[in-house]
């Protein structure tokens, strides 16, 4: 049964390195507006962790984007991002708000810290949700795949608040303009005094290839598996995704075999991606790769074994050697 | 002496799924692996041990008597010790519970570890989510994400993890989780004495009394997530399969992809 005590959707607006707020932030704000009137008009509120004197510059996005409230923390020690520092600055926040509902972005930092907040907390935490909704009893019904994708379970949470994290890209974003005045309330860090951060970052080195946000935004990606056999085969793939205009992705056994780096690896254990077109390159179609894709407008797939499980799944799918094939295209 | 702690799971073989009444997993009776990002942890701690000699690993690891066997896997390829938490009253447990549960045995077990050692996710649940919950529950640091270790000695530790746009090097003193992400290199055999060593060994076996938590506080009971549904996952994509000739294939290939009006392509 929903309890009085705790009202309102919170949700993390994670601030990268380049002083944005993430992507994913405003794929679950969305959500969150369609949880809000399903819940009869609930408050919206984000946290934000910034550097001192830099809330300013955000407060257009966040007034365009319906949110009532944003409790930030400016301190020069929450420059960069520490477990120990966030997560007891977030579970304070959390008690003495008491948000119903608590969504963070399944980003590698929001994936570090909500196990943190929710055990703190003593509360439940589904991870990697496709789906939130309100039940009948006005609960957070989260979705999530599980055991490799084969099947979907809805969890409900016990406690509050009900948390989730919920992967960049499985949401869509409208650009819905809503113009409210947004509330923003500083909240004190003094606590960090008190507190030690064990872990120092000596060096942060910016990924050279620019594949990781690329993945992730692009309208083509263009992936291989193991049926591309090799180095060469990747070679391939590469001039192949060059020709099309596309990003190269991989599948989890690709990445293990020393293929292509973890960073674009696709599925479980890997990215969500959402392109317009996506051309799985010698890809068996294994759950555990089909969950990170299966939301592309078109799957094309290219397989020389007729009875691969990705033509079940594939828009398109063509019969044939992707060497063969490939080669074709990219000399067309 | 560094103390270590690894925690590994069993995994179901994703291919044989079987539910419970309660619509949790089946586990018993369904052919097991090890988790692979957890012979990537093995690997880590291993390697740790390598380079300082004095280091001393116990394998924990929670779920039915059948785990005793990886156990014994992992003593004779260099682990130390090991410790299966194992009761009836665990089934059904979340990240939390489970969390809480491994977390009350490192307490009881081995009170004064430096580090603990986990795979960044399993990939039956992919919920990357327990680590952190022991870590949280010892209330102690951790470091996600990591791909390898550069420098270790008896006072702290030098990674590198990986995060969004870019790969971060950190050093932490003890104790911390860390949960690794990446491992690249030959798997280990064990050797016929480590196999008859590992053989030998007595497996602790801990259940929820012998580490101090209620039957309440643990399984489903003690978890604040349950299942209130599971179906399974369909796709929408309109399956059309062609088998043409290559150069028909091509063909096919540049229509579609320029159906779809893609800016760039």
């Amino acid at each position: 049964m929903p309890n009085s005590e705790y009202t309102g959707i919170m949700l993390y607006a994670q601030l990268t390195r380049e002083n944005y707020i993430h992507t994913v932030f405003f794929e679950l704000l969305e959500k969150a507006h369609e949880l809000s009137q399903k819940l009869g008009g609930a408050e919206i509120s984000a946290v934000c962790f910034a550097s001192p004197d830099s809330i300013e510059g955000f407060r257009g996005a966040f007034e365009n984007m319906g949110v009532n409230k944003v409790y930030y923390f400016e301190d020069k020690r929450l420059q960069n991002y520490s477990t120990e520092y966030y997560s007891k600055l977030f579970t304070n926040l959390v008690n003495e708000v008491k948000p119903e509902i608590l969504l963070i972005g399944a980003t590698n930092q929001g994936r570090d810290l909500a196990p943190r907040i929710s055990s703190a907390l003593h509360t439940g935490l589904t991870a990697d949700c496709i789906e939130l909704d309100i039940n009948e009893k006005g609960l957070l019904a989260a979705t999530r795949p599980t055991f490799g994708g084969e099947l979907m379970a809805t969890i409900l949470c016990k406690n509050y608040p009900q948390m989730a994290t919920v992967r960049p890209n499985v949401f869509k974003v409208h650009n819905v303009n809503y113009h409210v005045n947004t509330e923003f309330i500083k909240k004190d860090t003094s606590i960090l005094d008190s507190l030690t951060n064990h872990v120092e970052i000596l060096e942060f080195k910016k990924t050279v290839e620019n594949e990781i946000n690329n993945l992730d935004n692009a309208d083509i990606v263009v992936a291989g598996g193991m049926g591309l056999k090799n180095e060469k085969g990747f070679e391939l793939l590469q001039k192949f995704a060059h020709k099309i205009g596309g990003i190269v992705g991989a599948t989890r056994p690709a990445v293990e075999n020393g293929l292509a780096p973890h960073s674009v690896q696709i599925g479980q254990t890997g990215k969500t991606v959402r392109p317009k077109i996506y051309i799985a390159c010698g890809i068996s179609g294994a759950v555990q790769h089909t969950v990170g894709m299966d939301k592309a407008e078109h799957i094309i797939a290219i397989n020389n074994d007729p009875n691969a499980p990705i033509f079940d799944i594939a828009d398109t799918g063509i019969v044939g050697d992707f060497f063969e094939i490939a080669q074709k295209y990219i000399e067309m | 002496m560094l103390k270590i702690a690894l925690c590994v799971k069993q995994v179901p073989d994703t291919t044989d799924i079987r539910w419970t009444e309660n619509n949790t997993i089946q586990r018993e009776g369904v052919e097991s692996v090890i988790n692979p990002y957890d012979v990537y942890a093995a690997e880590f701690a291993l390697k740790i041990k390598e380079d300082l000699k004095d280091v001393e690993i116990t394998v924990f690891t929670m779920g039915p008597n059948q785990a005793s066997d990886m156990l014994r896997k992992l003593i004779a390829i260099g682990c130390d010790k090991a410790v299966l938490i194992s009761d009836r009253k665990f089934a059904g447990a979340d990240t939390y519970a489970t969390g809480k549960t491994i977390s009350a045995a490192i307490k009881t077990e081995l009170p004064d570890f430096d580090l603990i050692v986990c795979g960044q996710f399993a990939v039956d649940g992919d919920t990357a989510q327990t680590g952190p919950c022991i870590a949280e529950f010892l209330n102690i640091p951790q470091v996600t994400y990591t791909q390898k270790f550069e420098k270790v000695d008896e006072k702290s530790i030098e990674l590198k993890r990986i995060m969004e746009n870019g790969i971060e090097r950190v050093k932490t003193s003890y104790p911390v989780l860390i949960c690794v992400l990446e491992g690249k290199f030959e798997p280990r055999r064990p050797t016929i004495n480590g196999v008859k060593y590992a053989s030998k060994q007595e497996i602790r076996i801990c259940d929820a009394q012998a580490i101090g938590l209620e039957p309440e506080q643990v399984g489903l009971k003690g978890s604040p997530t349950y299942v209130s549904k599971a179906f399974r996952n369909m796709s929408n994509h309109n399956a059309q399969k062609f088998e043409l000739s290559t150069d028909e294939s091509v063909k096919l290939l540049n229509e579609r992809i320029k159906s779809m009006e893609v800016e760039n392509a």
